[in-house]
């Protein structure tokens, strides 16, 4: 069978472009819940308390062990089990938002472990307060490693987004699953949330690389 | 000191093994998973020997001196990671017989999970590689050898120690990709726990013992791999 561009710009583009924002929402409404929740579970992970950081240490390691869409499923029939009944979009996004912030909050770990000790003895010297150091001497100096890592996951989330489809969330991959097995026509759908997908992370791996050079350039000096 | 943490948590995961089969609940939904869980298994193992030979292949073409084998291998990458492994899988189950191409969906599965993470893997292998000194290849061609063997005796083994731990975490990534291969009609265990649920209803035992399976796979793997990279990294001279 050969690819039907009549049936490309007649079924699929019309029903696949009016569910890209929502691909995207869910993209930038989870980064913004894994940053969130990963600064959260940072600074239980770094608490001196043994007692709060080890349980933290090992919550961590049990969401980055196991995967993404069994969490889903996971919360996708719990909730409502226990009484809370969310449309599956705010579900996937709080499911993508949950995994990705174990990520995330070992990414702001390295990147605050990274910062030399000399820095905070030297801040402690200058008598400057927890919020100045954290503001003006250790988070400035952390976002160098931290900046590209978080526009990885970035992409990374982007590139999960067409799990939520499993939860029947009307985002490209789930139209373009409809679109196939209603017309029983898959060629031009799939091929087509493909090329958006690598359309958009190219773009978004680029922004990252800006976004990296003007850290470089605009925060270090 | 290793054997010793495998032995207990060896020890541990067989009494909670025992423990959850013996409850008259979990015996209902079980069986159903662990048949499940064989089939993740298989797509597991026949992706990984994929994922390593497209990442070689992928990873040294990248770096070949001839101009079209780099551009394959950078198209090949550049593709692979950046289309959505579930959109890779609806691709070769469902696209494929549009151009005469039938595949049963076992291999549907793991071409598509294979070749995704293999590209993944293509740039770990590049690193690696590269992070050889130069002067290890110039030796070696001061001494002779013949390009194959200077890529066996000398590269290979120097980049396999660099390459283990990020290929470690590559594998655990891609054994919870597998996750998603019911979506070529494999009944893997994340669907056998998705049917399972949808008969007895018992949403947090099920889901359960999925996620303690899964979690005991990744952590067997991340054991192995440490096992491994002590042994390739043995004969390293010390204190420096």
């Amino acid at each position: 069978m050969d690819w039907d561009w009549q049936f490309t710009f007649d079924v699929v583009l019309p029903r696949l472009l009016p569910v890209v924002p929502i691909t995207i929402q869910a993209t930038v409404l989870s980064f913004l819940l894994a940053l969130a929740l990963g600064l959260g579970l940072m600074l239980l992970r770094t608490s001196s308390s043994r007692l709060v950081s080890i349980p933290a240490g090992e919550v961590i390691e049990f969401i980055r062990g196991t995967p993404l869409l069994v969490q889903l499923f996971f919360l996708f029939f719990l909730l409502p089990e226990v009484g809370i009944v969310l449309p599956p979009l705010t579900t996937g996004i709080l499911g993508l938002g949950i995994y990705n912030s174990a990520l995330c909050a070992e990414v702001f770990r390295a990147g605050i472990l990274a910062v030399p000790a000399g820095q905070w003895e030297a801040a402690k010297a200058l008598n400057l307060s927890a919020y100045r150091t954290y503001r003006d001497i250790i988070i400035p100096q952390s976002l160098p490693p931290i900046v590209p890592a978080l526009g990885n996951y970035l992409i990374g989330i982007f590139k999960e987004t067409p799990l939520l489809s499993f939860l029947a969330v009307a985002e490209l991959m789930h139209a373009s699953k409809l679109i196939g097995s209603e017309y029983y026509r898959f060629t031009e759908a799939v091929t087509i949330a493909g090329a958006f997908f690598l359309i958009m992370s190219l773009v978004a791996a680029g922004l990252v690389r800006l976004a990296e050079f003007y850290v470089r350039k605009r925060i270090l000096h | 000191m290793n054997a010793r943490v495998v032995a207990i948590a060896a020890l541990a995961a067989f009494l909670f093994g025992l423990v959850v089969a013996t409850f008259s609940e979990t015996r209902v939904f079980l069986p159903a998973l662990l048949q499940g869980a064989l089939v993740t298994i298989q797509v597991a193992v026949f992706s990984f020997l994929l994922m390593m030979a497209s990442a070689f292949v992928a990873g040294a073409g990248k770096l070949s001196a001839i101009g079209p084998v780099r551009w394959i291998a950078i198209g090949y990458i550049e593709i692979f990671r950046g289309t959505s492994l579930l959109v890779q899988l609806f691709w070769f189950y469902f696209v494929m017989p549009e151009f005469g191409v039938t595949l049963p969906a076992m291999v549907a599965g793991v071409l598509g999970v294979g070749l995704n993470f293999g590209a993944y893997g293509a740039e770990i292998v590049r690193g690696a590689i590269t992070a050889v000194p130069r002067g290890q290849l110039e030796a070696a061609t001061a001494l002779n050898m013949a390009p194959f063997k200077r890529l066996v005796r000398i590269v290979i083994p120097q980049a396999a120690i660099v390459m283990i731990p990020p290929m470690g975490n590559l594998t655990i990534e891609m054994v919870k990709a597998t996750s998603v291969v019911s979506a070529v009609t494999l009944v893997d265990i994340t669907y056998a726990s998705v049917q399972q649920n949808q008969i007895h209803y018992r949403t947090i035992e099920i889901f359960m013992v999925t996620l303690a399976l899964y979690y005991c796979f990744s952590q067997l793997i991340r054991f192995s791999m440490g096992m491994l990279e002590e042994r390739a990294s043995r004969h390293l001279a010390r204190g420096h």
